[in-house]
């Protein structure tokens, strides 16, 4: 028997870091959380994490002269100014304490080894000396666009660790977590967000929620690009389809999307950054190492938006390897000795062994360029509270806090799930203390009826409908090839018809299995609506960006346009309406002036309009945007001027 | 590359256990579908291929499909494995799966391992038992790499529950331990950060359902999809155990 209203002060949803470590701090402050989760939250997509995670300890000799500012400045270059500057702060100041805590919490991160210590920089094997004094500490590896070695890791299973580390405070704490659990729609009354209408994965059947706070931890969208995408089958997006759904929360950049360097061809399994950031090098066709030419400064180390585009013009030009499944390139990991691949690479060895039956110590590994990680979602304040609905907050990959902009770097993702855990997770507790859960039951009926009424009329729909299986696929094919690495206006209004066909497609489709209970095909088709209309929120907002920035390349607008450009994309999109609303605000208080990032392109269009006058209008704008108060204000948190010491 | 040169490619027998407890009409049997091979043909491939032209009802489990998150342990052939890792090429054409037993059924291949896995985790209290609260301040403990490397070892673990599923004292005592419930005990008995006891460690590990209830058979090792080098754990766990033993008796003198 399932109960169909229940209450809990804060309401979690999503099992993975950002999620639980919310969670933690919310039971740690005395409030009494529920977490939702699709899959036992050991499985959540966290755990794929491998390389590491960012922090400025600077704890080895290419770490020296780290510093959080030095890691803002990293962010922002590599954001290509898209990140709001003062959460890209906050993140870089607290990033240490996250990962001293995780130490603290059992993650047996690799450690220096003081003494000589032998490297691969640059092509060239290298021994440095570790000093005596750092035995011990968390060690570093180095990660793409960043200026120092700052990746704390955990052999190539990182995430894994962590999240194994994470999910032990949640058992000791007693959080309640409800694993098998889908959120469908949010509860909310206009205003104020009240909880959430919950399907069981088990049996099929519905309850509510209701909720003082309710968190979207939900992760990312990649399944919207089908099987090109290194994401779990899980990472469908349903955090940022369930605040879209309200009609009143904007999700923000959702054109922002990021394409990883290295997965595996064909599977698109993920082979961490962490293989190049130890020395591994890029190959193409004639085994020649492509991205020296290309990037002679960061080499194969350069941001990943900008390493992915050399590698698919690389294969445009014809010196990709062929394969029946398409062109890839190689990753050639061999010169880092059997060793090293066995130990703090070790994922990676087993990655190739048991899905491409290679030995890296012997043998390339063939790679190619897929979605990886989502930059938009739902977009929050710096307090992680979403626009327009009090009482919904959004962190981690379903958020748009928004520290990434158009391209995130290696690293900064993992170190922001409990960076901005810890941090939201305190927001979200002050939040749900202040407040009682005064509020009409009618809400969660009205809305536990509405999402049951949509199950009950798929299965009503009988006769020959398009399968949902076939539609996924054409929407998969239609955002790699005409929503991807390279985009330019006529594919991109292809994609748009593409995809208002599927819609409609999706309208008729017809499910086969009517069976009681969870009924798989039934519990996708309730998702495909959703993913959908993200997608189509991905190629309107990529149509309408007329400039280059980050990870979403226009060839034909192929520079970055601050004059014109320098703000943040937001759509809403109520369920009833046939097409979303674009609006754009300022992308945050500017204190690092945009310029060149150190890597791609260094021809852009100059804004004219001077910094002052554009931070000027930034509140207000954003306000007007649906921005809700913060705790602190805005910009209180910026070192103003700090990173000067480190431009010259 | 070889199977692509193949002439013809294999007609695959998939014999697949079903049963909905969700439906009254529902009785536990196997269904028969024929599928033809490709290349590369994982589990995961054919399972979802089943799926999607065959029996759309199906239900299995499947999230990060490259042998990370633990979701798809399942009975192939009557052994316990990763199903998102298993290639068709190394199975003969008739193919049996099964859920794996030792765990509630949620349906047809799909078991329900995160309330074993949350119970085993509360009963041994598989966390760090620290003696100081965290302080954000303070440098990070040190701790030799070596070290790091060890208890990472052990910390690989990914409770897919294979180790569970065959073992022979778990399929008859829901309380023991297992495999993966040993491993994670010995895990945070070897890290320094964990102040618990020998005496505490004793009350976890040295009853019927801890170390000493395991028969020594092994499967849990044979299966294990990270291979992880549990013999040496039992050992270690018994020698420790036995240990805080003999200590406690010569305090008793």
């Amino acid at each position: 028997m399932i109960t169909r209203l229940e209450t809990t002060d804060v309401l979690v949803i999503g099992g993975g870091l950002a999620g639980e470590r919310c969670a933690i701090e919310a039971a740690a402050a005395g409030q009494e959380a529920m977490i939702l989760s699709l899959v036992p939250p050991r499985r959540s997509h966290s755990c794929a994490a491998q390389g590491g995670m960012q922090a400025a300890l600077a704890n080895c000799v290419k770490a020296e002269g780290d510093s959080p500012t030095v890691h803002f400045l990293d962010t922002v270059r590599g954001s290509d100014w898209g990140a709001d500057q003062e959460v890209a702060n906050i993140f870089a100041e607290e990033a240490p304490v996250a990962v001293r805590e995780l130490a603290h919490f059992g993650v047996p991160w690799s450690r220096v080894k003081g003494g000589r210590n032998h490297y691969f920089i640059k092509g060239e094997a290298v021994d440095i000396d570790e000093a005596a004094e750092n035995d011990g500490l968390i060690g570093q590896r180095d990660f793409g666009g960043t200026a120092k070695w700052r990746a704390c890791y955990a052999a190539a299973g990182t995430g894994h660790a962590a999240l194994y580390a994470i999910d032990s405070e949640v058992v000791r704490l007693g959080i309640t977590v409800r694993d098998r659990t889908e959120v469908v729609s949010l509860i909310h009354d206009g205003s104020r967000c009240l909880g959430a209408v919950v399907r069981c994965l088990r049996t099929g059947k519905y309850f509510a929620v209701m909720a003082k706070a309710t968190v979207i931890a939900t992760g990312g969208y990649g399944r919207i690009y089908g099987q090109y995408t290194s994401n779990a089958t899980i990472n469908e997006g349903t955090g940022a389809v369930i605040a879209l759904d309200t009609g009143i929360v904007p999700l923000g950049n959702m054109e922002a999307v990021q394409f990883h360097p290295t997965t595996l061809s064909p599977s698109g399994i993920l082979v961490t950054e962490g293989c190049r950031g130890d020395g591994g090098y890029l190959l193409d066709k004639n085994l020649h190492r492509f991205m020296v030419d290309a990037e002679p400064e960061k080499q194969e180390l350069a941001s990943r938006d900008v390493v992915s585009r050399h590698m698919a013009q690389c294969m445009r030009d014809g010196k990709g390897v062929d394969s029946p499944y398409g062109p890839h390139l190689w990753l050639d990991i061999r010169h880092l000795g059997e060793e090293h691949l066995r130990t703090k690479l070790l994922e990676v060895w087993d990655i190739c062994r048991d899905f491409a039956g290679l030995n890296p110590a012997e043998e390339l590994v063939p790679v190619r360029p897929t979605q990886h990680y989502s930059m938009g979602g739902v977009r929050v304040n710096k307090d992680g509270e979403a626009y327009s609905l009090s009482g919904l907050f959004a962190v981690g990959e379903a958020a748009c806090w928004d520290m990434h902009g158009f391209n995130r770097l290696g690293g900064n993702s993992l170190a922001e799930t409990l960076v901005s855990g810890r941090l939201v997770g305190r927001r979200v507790a002050e939040h749900a203390a202040g407040i009682s859960l005064r509020a009409d039951t009618g809400y969660a009926f009205d809305a536990l009826a509405a999402a049951e009424k949509r199950a009950a009329d798929w299965l009503k729909r009988s006769g020959n409908g398009p399968s949902i299986y076939d539609i996924r696929d054409a929407m998969g094919e239609t955002m790699m090839h005409k929503v991807g690495i390279f985009r330019s206006g006529d594919e991109l209004q292809e994609a748009v018809s593409d995809l208002a066909q599927l819609l409609d497609d999706c309208d008729n489709a017809v499910l086969r299995c009517k069976d009681p209970g969870v009924n798989p095909e039934l519990a996708f088709a309730l998702r495909l609506k959703g993913m959908l209309r993200l997608a189509m929120t991905v190629a309107m907002g990529a149509r309408a960006r007329t400039e280059s920035r980050g990870a979403h390349f226009r060839t034909d607008f192929p520079l970055r346009n601050d004059e014109e450009w320098l703000n943040r994309t937001l759509v809403r999109w109520a369920a009833d309406q046939p097409e979303p609303s674009f609006s754009y605000e300022p992308t945050g208080l500017i204190d690092l002036p945009p310029g060149h990032r150190g890597y791609g392109s260094d021809e852009r269009i100059e804004m004219t309009q001077s910094i002052d006058s554009y931070n000027e209008s930034v509140l207000d704008e954003q306000a007007r945007h649906g921005r809700l108060a913060s705790n602190e204000d805005m910009g209180s948190r910026l070192s103003r001027g700090a990173w000067q010491e480190f431009v010259h | 590359m070889s199977q692509e040169t193949k002439e013809t490619a294999r007609r695959l027998r998939f014999e697949i256990f079903r049963f909905n407890p969700e439906d009254e009409n529902s009785e536990p049997h196997t269904d028969v579908f024929e599928i033809d091979e490709t290349p590369f043909m994982s589990l995961y491939i054919a399972l979802n291929k089943i799926r999607e032209t065959h029996d759309p009802g199906l239900q299995f489990d499947f999230a990060c499909r490259s042998a990370i998150c633990g979701s798809c342990g399942m009975m192939v052939n009557g052994r316990p494995a990763l199903a998102c890792r298993t290639l068709t090429s190394d199975l003969p054409e008739n193919i049996q799966l099964y859920p794996l037993p030792a765990f509630k059924l949620v349906g047809d291949l799909s078991v329900d391992t995160g309330t074993w896995f949350r119970g085993m985790a509360e009963r041994t209290e598989a966390w760090i038992h620290e003696r100081q609260p965290f302080d954000p301040e303070a440098q990070e403990a040190r701790m030799s790499d070596d070290l790091a490397e060890a208890i990472y070892e052990g910390d690989r673990c990914i409770e897919c529950g294979c180790c569970v599923a065959s073992c022979g004292v778990a399929n008859v005592d829901s309380e023991f331990l297992a495999g993966a419930g040993l491993n994670r005990v010995a895990r945070f008995m070897m890290d320094p950060r964990d102040q618990r006891s020998d005496g505490d460690w004793f009350d976890v590990v040295a009853g019927d359902e801890g170390v000493f209830g395991c028969l020594g058979m092994m499967a849990c090792a044979d299966v294990c999809p990270k291979e992880l080098p549990l013999l040496e754990v039992y050992a270690y766990l018994r020698r420790k155990t036995l240990g805080a033993r003999f200590v406690a008796r010569d305090d008793k003198k």
